[in-house]
């Protein structure tokens, strides 16, 4: 009795973690080319984990949502727009440094357009393999005057802000990541927040 | 019927579906079996798996004649009976079971060491491509290409040492040349596996697991994380290709130019990276 208690309690939260996604934020529906705003913060601030790492996205009505599931267009080019309110860590693969899969190979970081970021002023990355998109994500500066310690995050607190764009091709979902392990206490940085859906990686539903 | 009878009939039966089986495994089933014949090394491993069929074969179906021919002859009607009485110190059939599956077993262990270290001086390349560690049994002769693999959650990439060290996202390998995978990791424990090439070694933080591989055709392969990794070690997968050695060469000086801005950052190429899988963590 027992055991099968234990045993259906374990299936019931490996299910539950497994599929349960947060909710889809819609960009756009319309082919063509769509605007995706995002927001990265050190800590959420709010339950179920104030303390961890995440994104969060603006939706069609210019509110902030705590989600990573969004959905684009197909065969669409989509204008990134990532508010990085977090502090620099670092680059784990220096590789990484360099924007891959953008239009124009090139990013624009406070409005001044770079090919490559030293490794040890990022702070995130937005990554799409299977689109072949990385971008590194400039931190902000350890002694930058009014730091965000809520979320969402205001245009007047500390932050960089970086532009980039990509085309999406076929329908399909592409899960997308950060790949500096930023999940802070957790072994190696790659706990919490890295392996969790809803925080530092999402899905793209290219619809 | 009697018992020299009866195990004629099964001998005869046994004898015409192993054959009939034999050539089904050789020449149906055979050119289907796994890894394929994309490199030397897959090859092998392709042959020793039809050699395996082939030797299960016999044994499989000898079971199973016997189990049928148990089923249509003894078979209980009516009544339930008693057992027979147990049959004891047969030594003929004793000495004969031991020695087959001993002799068998005995073969098969020399084959599939043999393909373990194979020497590198062979066609084959060297060893069965599964990681060996910093310090492989076996070495091939003919200063291999360079391939270091490195694994982060939840992506490879690849650095090519005898390329002034470019790193890439994608796979790519000249066909008809003897590689010399380096396989490490960045974080946890993954594992590389080139399912087409017959690769398959351990990404293992702060280590350098060797497999080596030799090429034959031009195609493109499955590359999969192997070992579960995380949240997206399902997505961890991608594609390789084997090229000829003009694309290869035209295709690793397109690397260098596209990926120059980062190359800036890389540090030197080393066959480990973090001695202690330490990361910038956040």
């Amino acid at each position: 009795m027992g055991l099968a208690l234990s045993v259906g309690l374990i299936a019931w939260y490996i299910v539950g973690y497994v599929w349960t996604l947060p909710p889809t934020v819609t960009i756009s529906n319309t082919p063509g080319s769509a605007n995706l705003t995002l927001q990265t913060v050190a800590s959420y601030g709010r339950p179920p984990h104030p303390d961890w790492v995440s994104y969060l996205v603006k939706n069609e009505q210019g509110q902030w949502v705590h989600s990573t599931v969004w959905q684009v267009p197909a065969n669409s080019i989509i204008h990134v727009t990532v508010l990085q309110y977090d502090g620099a860590s670092g680059l784990r693969n220096p590789f990484l440094s360099q924007p891959r899969g953008v239009i124009g190979g090139v990013m624009s970081v406070n409005g001044r357009l770079l090919h490559v970021l030293p490794d040890a002023l990022a702070s995130h990355t937005f990554t799409i393999p299977d689109l072949g998109v990385n971008v590194p994500l400039k931190g902000v500066g350890d002694n930058a005057p009014n730091q965000c310690a809520v979320t969402p995050c205001t245009l007047s607190q500390a932050h960089v802000t970086v532009k980039f764009a990509f085309r999406t091709g076929k329908r399909g979902w592409y899960r997308w990541q950060c790949f500096v392990p930023c999940a802070a206490g957790w072994i190696f940085g790659n706990g919490g927040p890295m392996q969790t859906v809803g925080w530092m990686d999402g899905y793209l539903k290219v619809v | 019927m009697d018992d020299r009878r009866m195990l004629t009939r099964i001998g005869i039966v046994w004898a015409v579906l192993s054959v009939i089986g034999i050539l089904g495994v050789i020449f149906l089933l055979g050119p289907h079996m796994p890894p394929g014949r994309e490199s030397h090394n897959a090859s092998d491993q392709t042959q020793v798996n039809i050699l395996l069929s082939v030797i299960m074969t016999p044994i499989v179906i000898l079971v199973w004649v016997v189990f049928g021919y148990s089923m249509l002859n003894f078979r209980q009607r009516g009544e339930q009976i008693e057992d027979g009485a147990p049959i004891r110190g047969n030594s003929t059939i004793q000495v004969g079971w031991v020695s087959t599956t001993a002799t068998i077993v005995l073969f098969l262990a020399a084959i599939g060491t043999y393909e373990l270290v194979e020497i590198g001086s062979t066609a084959s390349g060297a060893g069965a491509a599964g990681g060996q560690g910093p310090t492989p049994i076996s070495v091939p002769t003919d200063h291999p290409l360079q391939v270091q693999v490195i694994a982060q959650q939840w992506q490879f990439t690849y650095r090519y040492p005898q390329y002034g060290g470019i790193e890439t996202f994608s796979l790519v390998l000249p066909v008809n040349r003897t590689v010399q995978f380096n396989v490490t990791s960045l974080d946890v424990i993954h594992s590389f596996w080139a399912y087409q090439l017959g690769v398959k070694a351990d990404a293992v933080p702060g280590a350098n697991n060797i497999a080596f591989v030799r090429t034959k055709e031009t195609k493109s392969f499955e590359i999969r994380c192997a070992e579960l990794c995380g949240l997206w070690h399902g997505y961890m997968s991608a594609r390789g290709e084997v090229v000829s050695g003009a694309k290869f060469s035209a295709w690793i000086q397109r690397q260098q130019v596209l990926n120059a801005p980062a190359m800036h950052y890389v540090p030197p190429y080393r066959k480990i990276y973090f001695p202690q899988p330490y990361g910038r963590a956040g």
